[in-house]
């Protein structure tokens, strides 16, 4: 059938028409073999726009059609659903990226922008012309969905897929629930303590029949993609067969030998190998610590509940899709950085936070009381090139919020805020002004002028150049220093690069569009919520969570998936069964069929992923990739070739 | 007579959706310049591309074809570095065959942020073909 192609070229509002000439791309294409209209659009994606392609493809029985505008990893699914409106099949719909990889990546030459945007596009005129209408293949999609961490995003969004009627498997790998947040004390907005949101949270959880939780275990296998993920889980022992009378188990707690540095508290207190949970942390049980237990057996003699002789398990999990939430990790400073291991009374603020939970009547650092405090602002964060250059987002507010906290509890307490400039927004701005109305002092330094910290003769002193009054250098004596550290990426990232999860240039995981795609991954069928995804508060990380949840439901609610209908194909008078495309193929999926008493491969579409893996092994050219035939490939070729 | 200058090479990326393309996409949006005579067809796997399709370019003026390859976070699988590999080995004998310098074929893997290594790449390979292609 003779092709009938709708052109449309897109000015992105300016972002493509500022360094590409939209009209003479138009004209340059207009008379291309097949195009039987050519339209320039200030926004294809528009709704209007796309009402016009409808009509427009009805109106002409256009039988293709051609978009050239931003990234199709951005709108290929908006255009594929034009197509469909339209009654046209949306595998006749070929799209030219002429922004990212045209117009913002040439700004700098106009001219040669245009010239290759007109190349771009008769190169995807020439697929257009030759594109076949295809039908997506249908796979099932397993209705489970996998949440890898226990925080409050992963709690939020097993509690949202739940309420879906989804089957969840929430997989933590410490031994208790609540993350983070399990770690703070009175939060702002709500006041609410980290303990009452976690508590909250795990009485959802454990009232829901359709979640399963597991503590102590960690994703070690995946296998399969969308839709059928194969997942090995492997689950750690808690080593108790069950709970041990109070005093039998403070008994063995003060029997054990081990005595390790306590991260709950951020090291500032210490624990033993078997140890309870803090009152925040759930399941409200004690555990042992097999990393550093040296398997004495005093506390198996004291309690006949606990049993070391407990192996881990390892589950098959099928589910059909993962949404990751697996947090993130203060920033540790660096050996001296701001006197931080050199001074002895410099902490960093998670740290203070839980110094400020195990204080009671007083605020006493190493046998001295706390008048003055010294914060400071943008450690780990802000950075130079080649550091994290990104803001923490939630530090400033964490850090003023922390102050107003200590200055409540403690009214005694004098706080010195050395920041380079309070990123306190939305209502967080409250929380700023009760500080400067207890009358906390802000002193702002700026990249050039740093905070430094000094320790002599028994005194720490901070001084700055403060930039609100004039540079002039102001020095304080603090009793405490507080260094407000930000976030930073998990240091243990493996099950991220188990999944093949992209990292965006501050090493966190990518959303695909932090506005038109959040939450999605380029890794089909996984999803990304709270701090992995970059620095969130709590409430964005539920945000995202709820948006995690929702989206990754979306996948499996349906029991069904549509996969693109890209698989290889045979052609039987070619081929001569010599066998190397199943070896080639990583998914087993060729095997060898008879056709009129002749040996030839067969593609199980059902299994075939796409990869095109077994074309470039054939020695007789016999395979082809729907929609990445030779015919296409070479005739974009020529037509880029042209210019 | 004087002879045109030319300021740049013609050159074809082949791509891959799910990596190497929106490191692309990200040089693109982080305004990293390089060559607008560097046109990029993608494909779902690097280890997919044709011999042919590379002679094809090579037939009808291009001046260098740069693999962008999916390395070890491809999604189909860690065989793909391997098997990328070998179709480059494979290319560059049918290049010998045709006298062709088989370093204009180039191939790197480019990750999916990889975007300032993509433009450093092309960058350096549009120097060589400058260099050694008679434009």
């Amino acid at each position: 059938m003779k092709k009938k192609i709708g052109v449309y070229i897109c000015h992105c509002g300016g972002n493509i028409s500022d360094y590409v000439d939209v009209e003479k791309v138009k004209k340059s294409i207009e008379d291309e073999g097949g195009v039987y209209l050519a339209k320039t659009t200030m926004f294809a994606c528009s709704d209007s726009n796309q009402k016009d392609m409808v009509d427009d493809i009805k109106g002409n029985e256009l039988n293709g059609i051609v978009v050239a505008s931003c990234s199709p990893k951005l709108h290929l699914t908006t255009f594929r659903n034009v197509s469909e409106r339209a009654d046209l099949n949306k595998y006749n719909y070929v799209h030219a990226n002429i922004r990212e990889q045209d117009s913002w990546a040439h700004s700098d030459d106009k001219n040669g922008a245009t010239e290759k945007a007109i190349l771009l596009v008769k190169a995807a005129i020439a697929k257009a012309r030759l594109a076949e209408p295809l039908i997506p293949n249908k796979i099932q999609a397993q209705k489970a969905v996998a949440v890898i961490g226990g925080g409050i995003a992963g709690m939020k969004a097993a509690i949202a897929l739940s309420d879906k009627d989804c089957p969840v498997y929430l997989i933590e790998k410490a031994p208790f629930v609540g993350g983070r947040v399990a770690q703070w004390g009175n939060m702002f907005t709500s006041n609410q303590t980290g303990e009452e949101l976690i508590t909250k949270l795990y009485h959802e959880l454990i009232k829901r029949k359709n979640i399963t939780l597991f503590t102590g275990a960690e994703v070690t296998h995946n296998a399969g993609s969308i839709g059928d993920f194969r997942l090995k889980v492997s689950v750690q022992p808690r080593y108790f067969t069950g709970t041990c009378e109070e005093k039998q188990l403070q008994q063995a707690i003060d029997a054990c030998p081990v005595e390790v540095l306590d991260e709950f508290n951020f090291n500032l207190t210490k624990r033993k190998a078997i140890y309870r949970n803090a009152a925040s942390e759930y399941p409200q049980t004690a555990t042992i610590d097999m990393e550093n237990c040296t398997r004495c057996g005093k506390c198996e003699a004291i309690c006949d509940k606990i049993d070391l002789s407990q192996k881990e398990e390892i589950l098959d999990l099928h589910v059909g899709s993962v949404l990751m939430a697996t947090g993130f990790d203060p920033y540790t400073p660096a050996e001296g950085e701001y006197g931080y291991n050199e001074v002895d009374n410099v902490l960093t603020l998670p740290q203070f936070v839980r110094m400020l939970e195990l204080s009671d009547k007083k605020l006493i650092r190493n046998g001295k009381e706390i008048k003055n405090i010294a914060y400071i602002y943008c450690v780990g964060s802000r950075q130079e090139e080649d550091g994290n250059t990104y803001c923490s987002r939630y530090c400033c507010t964490s850090a003023i919020h922390t102050s107003v906290e200590v200055k409540k509890k403690f009214p005694g307490v004098y706080n010195y805020h050395f920041n380079r400039g309070i990123r306190t927004y939305g209502k967080q701005e409250l929380l700023y002004a009760e500080s400067l109305q207890l009358g906390d002092i802000y002193l702002q330094g700026d990249e050039e002028s740093l905070p430094e910290v000094s320790g002599e003769s028994g005194k720490t002193m901070v001084k700055v150049k403060d930039i609100l009054s004039a540079g002039r250098l102001i020095e304080v004596e603090a009793d405490l220093v507080v260094l407000v550290t930000g976030m930073v990426p998990r240091a243990d990232n493996s099950v991220g690069s188990m999944f093949k999860l992209p990292k965006g240039r501050d090493k966190f995981f990518n959303e695909i569009h932090m506005k038109l795609r959040p939450v999605e991954t380029f890794i089909d069928g996984v999803t990304i919520a709270g701090a992995c995804q970059g620095p969130k508060n709590i409430m964005e990380s539920v945000n995202s969570a709820l948006a995690a949840a929702t989206k990754s439901y979306s996948y499996v609610s349906k029991g069904e998936l549509e996969t693109e209908p890209i698989v290889a194909e045979v052609d039987a008078e070619l081929c001569s069964w010599c066998d190397a495309c199943t070896a080639a193929c990583p998914f087993d999926a060729i095997s060898m069929t008879n056709e009129s008493s002749k040996a030839i491969a067969l593609i199980n579409n059902s299994v075939c992923k796409g990869c095109g893996m077994c074309l470039p092994v054939c020695p007789t050219d016999a395979l082809n990739l729907i929609a990445y035939s030779n015919n296409e490939i070479e005739s974009m070729i020529d037509a880029l070739a042209a210019g | 007579m004087t002879e045109k200058i030319r300021k740049s090479a013609k050159i074809l990326v082949f791509s891959t959706e799910k990596i190497s393309d929106p490191a692309i996409d990200m040089a693109g949006l982080l305004k990293l310049h390089y060559p607008p005579t560097v046109y990029t067809i993608t494909v779902p796997c690097s280890s997919g591309i044709k011999s042919r399709w590379i002679l094809h370019a090579y037939e009808k003026g291009f001046d260098g074809v740069f693999i962008a390859a999916d390395g070890t976070d491809c999604v189909f699988g860690e065989s793909c570095t391997e098997k990328t590999g070998q179709l480059v080995g494979r290319t560059h004998v049918l290049m010998k065959e045709k006298s062709l310098d088989p370093a204009r074929l180039k191939m790197a893997a480019i990750c999916s942020v990889c975007s300032e290594s993509f433009v450093k790449q092309i960058k350096g390979f549009n120097e060589y073909l400058l260099k050694t292609t008679n434009p």
